[in-house]
């Protein structure tokens, strides 16, 4: 064994599957799922004669991907080119991709580094281009069916520098591309159906050596627990290689989720002069800054800066902020019911939609997504609440009649005699009726039996239901 | 000679084609009287020059997001040779 | 037999002089007579020519005809046809039934147009002899030992031999024009962009366009008026208004400034030299005023041609794989096998060697060297015609080095591609450009190239109907084809 530190060098490449209706360059429909060869047109099948229009979708969805992550160009002239290989989901014989003139160059991503700082990840580069069909071997032992219904569904291949440190880096950094996409609305994120899925480079070198190593790249990694896998044993298959005294070898390889290792593909190796050039079916794409200046509607706040304002403005705790930023239809919501407010603190839209809500959707074993309550509903209860209108107890009883109702709050209070009773001469005389009604527990009381302090007060609540406003209750007691 | 005799053989491998022995030498003459007339773009000084991919001074139209296009798998699939009633059928691909 | 106009022919059928049948019936007649022997035909369109006369008449009894309605046609073998097969004269489509048609196919066919067969061609349009085909060469009707020219070389003798009135061709580096030269009829190549490409077999994208071939250059623009519109389902097709270039065909040439290049002249064979000058002269009987003018760059247009196209051929070729339709070789040992046998067994040696050119062209290391460089030369082609536009209206010039040659006779490929110096710099200039008749040498027909800026494609028809209307060379018919 040697006593060399190695350090770990890693890229990304994630293809992010566009959420278009159709494909990049046919009006062929996109939908997943469809029986094979059924979203096929004639361009997709590469019928002799068929030419390419591109969608226009597809390049708004990439200059809003450019804008989220800071990109310092997106091209104001954008091109596409041939990239050349025969295989048989590339009926074409060439994929039509940007090599030159990518859309969007220079972006940066901040993650929490391996040291638990934050990092900038730069990305070099997103482009557009288009998926490949699928091959099925399942099917025959000597054949492998083809299937084209994912040819050209548009995608955007996004290119990190080699700036991740560890598998644990490169996975944040994933999530963080994931978020992104997925809150831009440009992507479903869908990895099982691959719709986010990615290529790691990964490379290792002796600590402190600025030159990089021969690099190998892991292909089509759909998990995020795949990735993080992939790459550790990747590492370790490059150290021992190395600490044997052989070279690491730059070619593609393949994790096997199953075996648990990674593996060579010669056969994607055979041809790998691809023979790029300009695609002479499409012209130059020309955008101006008007154009890209209103695809900035378009990009929403993102997790990040949710976080931050959540914590800062709203004294929201940071784990509640994280979990809120980072769901996107949760923190709409919670956004939305914040906003309208009008006595209620934000922190307690916060506990509710952590807390009671929660429960509540779990117990009727039902998502987020389902909204059973709108937000000025929420926040009316909330306000109720903050109003002393209601107890606390009450207020899980008005959420629950919220659900699924068009009432407001307010409303359900009034109608279903829930109001707090804070009347002192109502509650006085509720409270001397339960004296007269327990003279031994009240002398216990006063020679100064605490206990039964506590249970005058639970009677009085139990007497009203829940509705007494316990420190009047107890402000009663000590006066008598 | 321009292009040898091991580049035919590349050349081939990249296009798909096969080159019996035979041949590759007279295919290796031709290509090397292609490239000879070729060359003469080597005459005009270029540095200043755009390239011109397309003689349209035009710019790329946009498509709007629609579906536009029927799927007809049955007629596709009858074009081919080998299919079952799903897919092309290929020689298995090996990963 | 005379052959008359397709406005005459029109007329005679709204007049019910004649009937769309009896059209068809005459021309299958002589196709019966000549097109075996010619061999300029490949696929059969019977079933669809039948429908389509039933429709055509129906429109003209109703009234609802245009000109093109009921006129017979073939097309090229490279354009799409529904239903039916497409071949590009290769084994490799052989079996190749087409499931759409080409959008000109289908603007003609809405013209009402008659198709009667498919026509013969160098295979995928690589060629200029037509010695190419998998379906084997075309005859040219003024002498049966001689090529008809290529790559359209079975619309051009179709048209010649009298056995359609038109035809519809494809010209990439000269396709259309040479051939038309070389059979004495009249070819055009619109401006790139202005024909849709859509469902035409693509060589070399960023060059092909579909054109036309007839009698006179005004069936020419009849023709074309109605292929040409702009097509949403090519992203290269002109934006521009669709237009009839038949409007300003009666208009005199007085005052108009024609080009003419001294080196190419210069380089011309003496009897072609003066078959050419002596149209070049009559143009200027008709009011014309010759300019001379030189394109710089335009020698060097073949050579950056055959790089552009081979290149461009060998990626848009790689759909020829075996798998979804095409040939597929018998029995693959492996994925492999089934690529390479079934291209290498499809394809003809000329398509197969540019196919290898276009793939070393653009191979690791050459591309800024041959593809980018040819690219460049292309632009600096393209300026020399724009300051040639600057100083005249068209450009007048021979279309071919020489008449119809013997078969075989040119075994190496580099003299084959030298019969297109002419015809190539408007190709890679993306220019209109046609070829029209101007007389005979050693009893085979000459043609004049005129070349028109960026969409004048009425101008130049112009001038060769003008040219037509004082001489009789486009109606020269071969012996043995009068009848």
């Amino acid at each position: 064994m040697s006593d060399i530190q190695w350090e770990t060098v890693i890229g990304l490449e994630i293809h992010t599957q566009l959420k278009t209706k159709s494909k990049l360059f046919a009006g062929t429909d996109t939908t997943y799922g469809a029986s094979p060869n059924s979203q096929v047109s004639l361009l997709e099948a590469a019928v002799p004669g068929t030419l390419p229009v591109f969608n226009e979708k597809v390049l708004r969805y990439a200059i809003r991907f450019g804008l989220a992550v800071g990109a310092k160009v997106i091209a104001k002239e954008s091109r596409f080119d041939r990239k050349n290989y025969f295989y048989p989901d590339s009926p074409k014989g060439y994929q039509i991709t940007q090599l030159n003139h990518p859309i969007v160059e220079h972006g940066l991503l901040a993650i929490q580094g391996d040291d638990g700082k934050q990092k900038k990840i730069r990305i070099n580069r997103a482009h557009i281009e288009e998926d490949a069909g699928k091959s099925v071997h399942d099917k025959y032992a000597e054949f492998s069916g083809i299937d084209l219904n994912r040819c050209g569904t548009p995608l955007i291949e996004i290119v990190s520098e080699p700036d991740l440190s560890s598998a644990k880096e490169a996975v944040a950094y994933m999530k963080e591309i994931h978020t992104i996409v997925t809150h831009l609305g440009i992507c479903d994120g869908n990895m099982q159906e691959g719709s986010f899925r990615c290529d790691a480079n990964v490379s290792i070198r002796p600590k402190g050596q600025q030159k990089l190593g021969t690099r190998t790249e892991l292909k089509n990694i759909n998990s995020f627990r795949f990735v993080e896998k992939a790459i550790n044993l990747e590492v370790k298959r490059q150290i021992k290689v190395i600490e044997s005294g052989q070279k690491v070898v730059q070619e593609t390889r393949l994790y096997d989720a199953d075996k648990h290792e990674t593996r060579s593909m010669r056969s994607k190796e055979e041809a790998n002069d691809y023979r790029y050039f300009p695609d002479p079916d499409l012209l130059p794409v020309h955008i101006d800054q008007a154009y890209i200046d209103n695809e900035k509607q378009f990009i929403p706040e993102f997790p990040a800066a949710k976080i931050q304002r959540y914590v800062e403005d709203l004294g929201i705790k940071t784990d509640d902020a994280n979990t809120i930023a980072n769901g996107k239809e949760l923190s709409l919501f919670f956004d939305d019911t914040v906003a309208l407010l009008k006595q209620a603190k934000a922190i307690s839209v916060a506990n509710m939609l952590l807390g009671e809500y929660s429960a509540l959707l779990k117990a009727k074993d039902t998502g987020f997504e389902s909204q059973p309550i709108k937000a000025s509903q929420l926040s009316g209860l909330l306000d109720e609440l903050a109003l002393g209108n209601i107890s606390h107890k009450i207020s899980k009883v008005v959420l629950e009649k919220l659900w699924n109702s068009d009432l407001t709050a307010t409303t359900i209070i009034k109608q279903e005699g829930l109001a707090q009773v804070s009347d002192s001469s109502e509650l006085e005389a509720i409270v001397k009726d339960l004296i007269s009604k327990n003279q031994s527990q009240f002398q216990e009381y006063k020679e100064g039996n605490m206990k039964m302090f506590n249970f005058f007060v639970g009677q009085v609540m139990k007497g009203t239901k829940g509705r007494a406003n316990p420190a009047q209750v107890k402000s009663i007691l000590e006066k008598l | 000679m321009l292009i040898n005799r091991k580049e035919v053989e590349q050349i081939a491998v990249l296009a798909k084609l096969s080159v019996s022995e035979g041949e590759i030498d007279a295919i290796a003459a031709s290509m090397d009287s292609v490239v000879e007339m070729i060359n003469h773009i080597n005459e005009a000084d270029t540095n200043a020059v755009k390239p011109m991919a397309n003689p349209m001074d035009a710019v790329q139209r946009l498509r709007a997001d629609v579906v536009t296009e029927k799927s007809n798998k049955d007629k596709l699939l009858s074009l081919s040779s080998q299919v079952d009633e799903d897919y092309y059928l290929v020689p298995t691909v090996v990963e | 037999m005379e052959f008359k106009g397709i406005k005459q022919t029109a007329k005679a059928l709204a007049n019910k002089d004649i009937s769309v049948q009896e059209l068809h019936d005459m021309y299958l007649q002589r196709q019966k007579k000549h097109a075996g022997d010619l061999n300029c035909f490949i696929n059969d369109t019977s079933a669809l020519a039948k429908n389509q006369i039933q429709v055509a008449q129906k429109r003209i009894n109703d009234n609802q005809s245009s000109l093109l309605t009921g006129i017979p046609l073939v097309h090229k073998d490279l354009f799409c046809t529904q239903d039916i097969h497409t071949t590009c004269g290769s084994r490799m489509l052989e079996n190749f039934v087409a499931p759409y048609d080409a959008t000109i196919v289908k603007n003609l066919n809405n013209a009402g147009t008659v198709t009667m067969a498919k026509a013969n061609m160098d295979e995928f349009a690589m060629g200029s002899s037509n010695e190419n085909s998998y379906f084997g060469a075309v005859k040219n009707p003024w002498n049966h030992s001689r090529v008809p020219g290529g790559s359209s070389g079975g619309s051009a003798v179709a048209v010649a031999a009298g056995l359609v009135p038109i035809a519809t061709g494809s010209d990439t580096g000269g396709s259309i024009r040479q051939p038309a030269a070389l059979c004495g009829v009249t070819g055009i190549k619109p401006t790139y962009g202005r024909a849709s490409r859509y469902g035409m077999v693509a060589f070399a994208s960023s060059l092909d366009q579909a054109g036309v071939f007839a009698r006179s250059a005004q069936d020419c623009a009849y023709v074309l008026s109605d292929m040409c519109e702009f097509d949403n389902k090519d992203s290269t097709s002109a934006q521009v208004e669709k237009e009839d270039f038949s409007v300003s065909l009666g208009q005199s040439i007085k005052g108009l400034k024609v080009g003419v290049i001294p080196e190419w002249m210069d380089s011309l064979p003496e009897s072609i030299k003066l078959t050419t000058e002596k149209s070049i002269q009559k143009l200027v009987d008709l009011g014309a005023e010759l300019i001379e003018i030189n394109l710089p760059t335009a020698h060097l247009a073949v050579s950056a041609y055959y790089v552009i196209a081979p290149a461009e051929c060998s990626s848009n070729l790689s759909r020829f794989d075996g798998i979804r339709y095409g040939h597929k070789c018998e029995n693959p040992l492996d994925l492999n096998d089934l690529y390479v046998r079934s291209r290498t067994e499809g394809f003809g040696e000329e398509v197969k060697r540019r196919i290898m050119v276009g793939t070393w062209a653009l191979s690791a290391g050459f591309y800024d060297a041959y593809y980018r460089k040819a690219q460049k030369i292309r632009r600096l082609i393209s300026e020399d015609f724009a300051n040639a536009f600057d100083k005249v209206d068209i450009i007048a010039g021979p279309v071919a080095p020489e008449v119809a040659f013997e078969f075989n006779a040119k075994k190496d490929p580099v003299s084959m591609y030298k019969e297109d110096i002419y015809t190539i710099p408007s190709s890679l200039a993306g220019l209109p450009c046609l070829s029209m008749p101007i007389g005979l040498v050693d009893d085979l027909p000459v043609g004049l190239q005129l070349i028109g800026n960026k969409l004048q494609e009425a101008k130049i028809l112009n001038v060769a109907h003008q040219y037509q209307q004082d001489t009789t060379f486009h109606k020269l018919v071969a012996e043995g084809y009068h009848e």
